[in-house]
């Protein structure tokens, strides 16, 4: 135990690390997300499959590979930035194509008629997209975005194999240092569960306070 | 996959529509282009596009070496699959057992495994095994914490499988007088498999994702030989992008192959399933 509070400033950095590249990634992941939806749901072809095609690159591909090929490769040609913000910048791009999935199947889960419905009383393709269809997908993924909250938190210690020193890659040095890796990975597995029981908490709310009531 | 939105939400296209549509796709084709010039062009002001970079991945041997690491990856996954499937099954029993004190247990490491990172087991079992007198063989260290993640994804599919198979099934098998274990054996457990196929083979795609966790642990997989390539021959973005471009074409593979049987499957209980729903892949 007094290993971790005598490094607890090491720790302490790596979580708050971990937390910025959680957040960072989930909101960019959010933004892109939505963007892949809108190019896979919208009446041109050509943007359907290039909403597709990023769909099924990103999904296909691990998340390391794509790491280290940001880290590593693209500085060849001549495309560098800080680490941190590469890191940001992949793992948005990464999981953008999971969220993009997670909203068009809850697009997709809301019931044809409800569609129809909407085009029925005359209301364009925008207006029955904004009233009717996305206030009722937005319900039903919240769960999925929160397990893709989840997975990402997780994925964001990946991070730490390409040089960013986030909460895994702080124990694994502290371990090195002192040799007792059970409290310290222990530690830093608890502090995972922590954040992950925190997202799972702030979706439970979220879908309670969202609830229809029919 | 045709949802909602794309046969429901607008009419079919009037002559000013589909002057937008038109103008819509020029514009996207022309982002693709343009996206393409750039990368282009970034790559060869800095000298990445000669031929001399590239040639080596025309020639067998570089390609031998890559697809011993691919044979590595394969092995690492089939090998993982097979146990974390074995583990997942046990746990997703217990968790659906009428007894409290297996389906507790069952129940915390799932939900235990799920909120701890793939790495931060890995590095358990590269720096606190050894400690405890335990080093396994390199194969072992990757697939050990392999297999104790995937174990918790693979139980919740079971036990959603398990759960998605009608009650009425397991009664009328305890109703013959077969018991609870039987039941689930020769009743329960062939349905809940048909259904969860295509998850089962989506979630073996994220577990040879995961092997490229092999880059940490220095075993002779796909991303670790392209690692230990590209710093021999100095062409790191090469390299990876080639590694890169092999793991999406195995997972594509997979992927279609999911996506293929679960378009079996909808066809098979087509009188039953309302059309228009589109089950989530996983």
């Amino acid at each position: 135990m007094s290993v971790l509070l005598d490094h607890l400033p090491e720790l302490w950095q790596g979580l708050i690390v971990t937390i910025q590249l959680t957040a960072a990634s989930f909101l960019g992941a959010a933004v892109l997300g939505v963007l892949v939806t809108a190019l896979r749901v919208s009446p041109v072809r050509v943007l359907r499959a290039i909403g597709t095609a990023y769909v099924e690159t990103f999904q296909n591909l691990p998340l390391l590979v794509l790491l280290v090929l940001a880290f590593f490769g693209l500085p060849t040609i001549g495309l560098k930035a800080e680490p941190l913000v590469t890191a940001v910048a992949v793992i948005s791009v990464y999981e953008a194509a999971y969220i993009g999935e997670a909203l068009r199947s809850g697009v997709n889960s809301v019931s044809k008629g409800q569609g129809e419905a909407a085009r029925a009383i005359g209301l364009t393709f925008t207006q029955s997209l904004r009233h009717v269809i996305l206030p009722q997908a937005l319900r039903t993924v919240v769960q999925p975005l929160g397990n893709i909250a989840i997975a990402l938190t997780m994925n964001t210690a990946l991070a730490g194999a390409v040089s960013i020193v986030d909460l895994t890659a702080a124990a694994q040095r502290v371990n090195l240092v002192e040799a007792q890796p059970i409290p310290i990975f222990v530690g830093a597995g608890v502090a995972y569960a922590l954040i992950a029981a925190c997202v799972g908490f702030v979706t439970g709310r979220l879908e309670r306070w969202l609830v229809i009531l029919r | 996959m045709s949802g909602v939105t794309s046969t429901v939400l607008f009419d079919e296209p009037g002559p000013r529509a589909r002057r937008r549509i038109r103008v819509a796709t020029v514009l996207g084709v022309l982002a693709v282009i343009a996206l393409a010039v750039l990368a282009v062009r970034q790559f060869a002001a800095n000298g990445q596009l000669d031929q001399a970079r590239w040639q080596p991945y025309g020639t067998w041997p570089m390609w031998r070496y890559l697809l011993t690491g691919l044979w590595s990856t394969a092995l690492a996954a089939v090998v993982s699959a097979a146990l974390s499937m074995a583990l997942g099954l046990v746990l997703a029993l217990g968790r659906l057992s009428p007894r409290r004190w297996v389906r507790g247990p069952a129940a915390s490491y799932v939900e235990v495994v799920r909120t701890v990172p793939a790495l931060l087991l890995v590095y358990v079992v590269l720096f606190a095994l050894p400690r405890y007198g335990l080093d396994l063989p390199l194969f072992w260290k990757l697939v050990v914490p392999l297999t104790l993640s995937n174990a918790a994804a693979f139980a919740e599919i079971f036990r959603a499988g398990v759960l998605s198979v009608e009650r009425g099934q397991t009664e009328a098998g305890l109703a013959i007088g077969l018991t609870r274990w039987r039941t689930m054996r020769l009743i329960v457990l062939p349905q809940a498999a048909r259904r969860v196929l295509p998850s089962i083979v989506s979630q073996s795609v994220g577990l040879l994702k995961d092997t490229s966790l092999g880059y940490v642990v220095s075993y002779g997989e796909l991303l670790y030989s392209g690692r230990v390539l590209a710093n021999y021959n100095g062409l790191l973005i090469q390299t990876y992008i080639v590694v890169a471009l092999v793991y999406l074409a195995v997972n594509l593979s997979l992927s279609k192959l999911a996506r293929t049987l679960e378009a079996r499957q909808r066809r098979s209980s087509a009188g039953l399933a309302s059309p228009g729903r589109s089950s989530a892949r996983a």
